[in-house]
């Protein structure tokens, strides 16, 4: 098959039976929206182009609180309008799946290039403490089983979940075996079933061991599903009770222990050990992976650590790795390292070196050899 | 049978003698008549005094972010087009935070009902003036007076929405009844409310309306006749008309998706192998 990053996105999304989307155009990201609007007759689902991204975000966040699965893609400055939905997703509880196909910034920046500047921001991006999944595929192949898992994860634990791609990875072709469609795991978490429960005891946050709440949706049932973007009680009336706020604060956090146990080990590539480890995400996977090929034609020890799932962060493995190798590199898109940041703040380690590109053209094989070698010297 | 005791909600944080009281028993006034339980409805509001409302009554509730009813109701209708939704804003909710929403809902006609309780100031945050406040209404973020206010009945006419109402909330009766012909008509509706404030607007009063007010119930007119509802919509001052303004039958958002003709989206089952036939085109 030929499929661009942002098809394998789509693909990704209509599989995992997203029936809703509302975006408004934004270069890289706008190939979804067409896609999803072109096949939406077909295979029963709804794009709206909304007025903004402040509408689109809240639309889908609307739509998933009634029960669909729903999602919305931009890039980042596009995403810096749709902040407000990230945090009203995170204390609402409701699921929704966020694409940021990452380009230059800050605001216009480099429009039509590439660059990965925005791991910072969608970590951080909203005021307060909430939980969040940020995931960022490899290669076009993996732009589709993320999607499928955000939608899974996003249903399983109630909370926004961001997926990092960029212009090089959303508009590049690449040929990727067939996609096997009967690997397609759909789990739409905890629901409550009115066959089990009295709909009249229904609380939509119910504080529970893991702070997942069983989900209703309006209308099917007789349960009233009531939620607030203010702090709210278990029924999800708006409340100023500080016993009510800390155990809702709480609860929501909890729910990054079962989530943190998801996360995945990170992509290894080359001998298990070397002097020098790479360490990269997103979608500098293939470049770098190409670059320890020819690094090691030289003999040069050195091998990967790619992260796909970004947050929770995978602190244990990563640490690892940076506190194995004599020399750990981490190769980026971006100005400041902000992987490296990253890594220093949840694992205390330093990596060795940066080997950063920030004028909107992806990094090539031989330019992150040649980077390399002059960092050894 | 529907009753009172099904509406029952919180007891509300108002101000006692808030306009706020009559808006809520027009609404629940007109869910009950309409034989509506509360699990058929939901309600969507933003932040504001008007934001707490769905508290106060009964039924599915989201209440947004403020300026953001509008968006959320919108991608609920259409997730699940089986569901009452009615959004709730105060007028700086509607017309100033979440005026572009207002504008393009009623443009592309989303079969919602939007109640916007309008007060002519802030009162949530107590007492700034609000885009509908009077020219020159001297508040402490406007102490060299309020600019021109926006005429949101005007607005909606020409953004397109199909049926725009206005009532009073001091006759709830007559307020009843228009929000149960909003609930009733196809397409997006628009009821603007005109709630005093007791506490941060001493012009408004409950008094200075009721000696303005006049129903269009009386007069006979051509409601789908824009430049007749649009002339009403100008009237203010001395005779300010409440009930239907507007109403039209245009093409609703809803029935235009092609994914809605299966039924609600939310009972469509979820089916990974019909991408199938999506991946034999990239081959």
């Amino acid at each position: 098959m030929l499929l661009t990053g942002n098809e394998a996105i789509s693909l990704g999304a209509i599989a995992a039976g997203c029936k809703f989307m509302a975006a408004y155009p934004m270069t890289p990201a706008s190939s979804i929206m067409e896609y999803m609007a072109a096949k939406s007759k077909d295979l029963d689902l709804v794009m709206v182009h909304a007025e903004d991204e402040i509408a689109a975000i809240n639309m889908a966040i609307g739509a998933a609180y009634a029960g669909v699965r729903a999602m919305t893609a931009t890039s980042g400055s596009g995403l810096c309008l749709m902040v407000e939905g990230i945090g009203l997703a995170g204390i609402t509880e409701t699921p929704v799946v966020i694409i940021d196909g990452q380009r230059p910034g800050p605001a216009v920046g480099l429009p039509t290039r590439t660059e990965q500047g925005d791991l910072q921001f969608v970590l951080h991006a909203h005021h307060g403490d909430f939980p969040r999944a940020v995931l960022a595929p490899a290669i076009i192949e993996d732009a589709f089983w993320v999607t499928v898992k955000a939608f899974n994860w996003a249903e399983k634990y109630q909370l926004p979940v961001i997926i990092l791609t960029d212009q090089h990875l959303a508009s590049s072709h690449a040929t990727v075996d067939p996609l096997d469609l009967s690997q397609v795991p759909i789990d739409r978490g905890t629901l409550f079933s009115e066959k089990e429960d009295d709909p009249l005891e229904y609380m939509r946050h119910r504080v529970t061991k893991f702070g997942i709440s069983p989900r209703a949706f309006p209308g099917l049932g007789k349960a009233l599903v009531v939620t607030d973007c203010d702090e709210h009680d278990e029924e999800g009336h708006l409340t100023e009770d500080a016993g009510e706020r800390t155990a809702q604060v709480q609860k929501r956090l909890r729910k990054l222990i079962p989530l943190e146990k998801e996360i995945g080990t990170p992509q290894k590539y080359g001998p298990k050990k070397a002097e020098t480890t790479l360490i990269s995400w997103g979608s500098t996977y293939g470049a770098i992976h190409e670059a320890v090929d020819i690094l090691r034609k030289e003999d040069t020890s050195v091998n990967m650590l790619h992260l796909n799932e970004l947050w929770p962060f995978p602190s244990k493995a990563v640490a690892d790795a940076v506190s194995k190798a004599r020399n750990s590199y981490a190769i980026e898109n971006n100005a400041t390292g902000q992987l490296a940041r990253l890594i220093k703040a949840e694992t205390g380690y330093d990596v060795s070196g940066r080997i950063l590109k920030y004028d909107g053209r992806p990094f090539t094989p031989a330019y992150i050899a040649q980077a390399v070698r002059k960092e050894r010297c | 049978m529907v009753t009172v005791s099904d509406y029952a909600g919180l007891k509300p944080a108002w101000c006692p003698g808030c306009g706020n009281f009559g808006i809520l028993e027009a609404l629940n006034r007109a869910l009950i008549e309409m034989k509506i339980e509360p699990h058929q409805v939901l309600l969507v509001s933003g932040i504001g005094q008007a934001g707490k409302l769905p508290h106060y009554t009964r039924g599915n509730v989201f209440n947004s972010l403020h300026g953001r009813p509008v968006p959320p109701a919108i991608g609920a209708k259409i997730a699940n087009s089986g569901l009452i939704v009615i959004a709730i804003s105060g007028d700086g909710d509607a017309y100033g935070e979440g005026g572009n929403h207002f504008l393009h809902a009623a443009r592309r006609n989303h079969d919602i009902t939007y109640l916007v309780h309008n007060n002519r100031v802030y009162g949530l945050t107590k007492g700034q003036a609000s885009p509908t406040s009077d020219v020159g209404f001297i508040t402490k973020t406007t102490p060299y007076g309020a600019a021109s206010p926006i005429n949101p009945i005007a607005l909606a006419i020409v953004s397109g929405a199909s049926f725009v109402g206005r009532g009073f909330a001091g006759d709830i009766d007559h307020l009843s009844n228009v929000i149960k012909k909003g609930i009733t008509h196809r397409g997006f509706a628009l009821i603007d409310i005109l709630q005093p404030c007791i506490s941060f607007n001493h012009k408004n009063t409950f008094q200075w309306y009721q000696e303005r007010v006049y129903k269009l119930e009386d007069e006979r007119y051509d409601l789908s006749d824009k430049k007749a509802a649009l002339e009403k919509a100008l009237m203010w001052g001395e005779g300010i008309p409440i009930g239907i303004i507007y109403e039209e039958n245009l093409p609703v958002y809803e029935d235009q998706l092609p994914a809605l003709s299966e039924g609600p989206l939310v009972k469509q089952k979820i089916d990974p192998r019909r991408v199938e036939e999506l991946l034999a085109e990239f081959m």
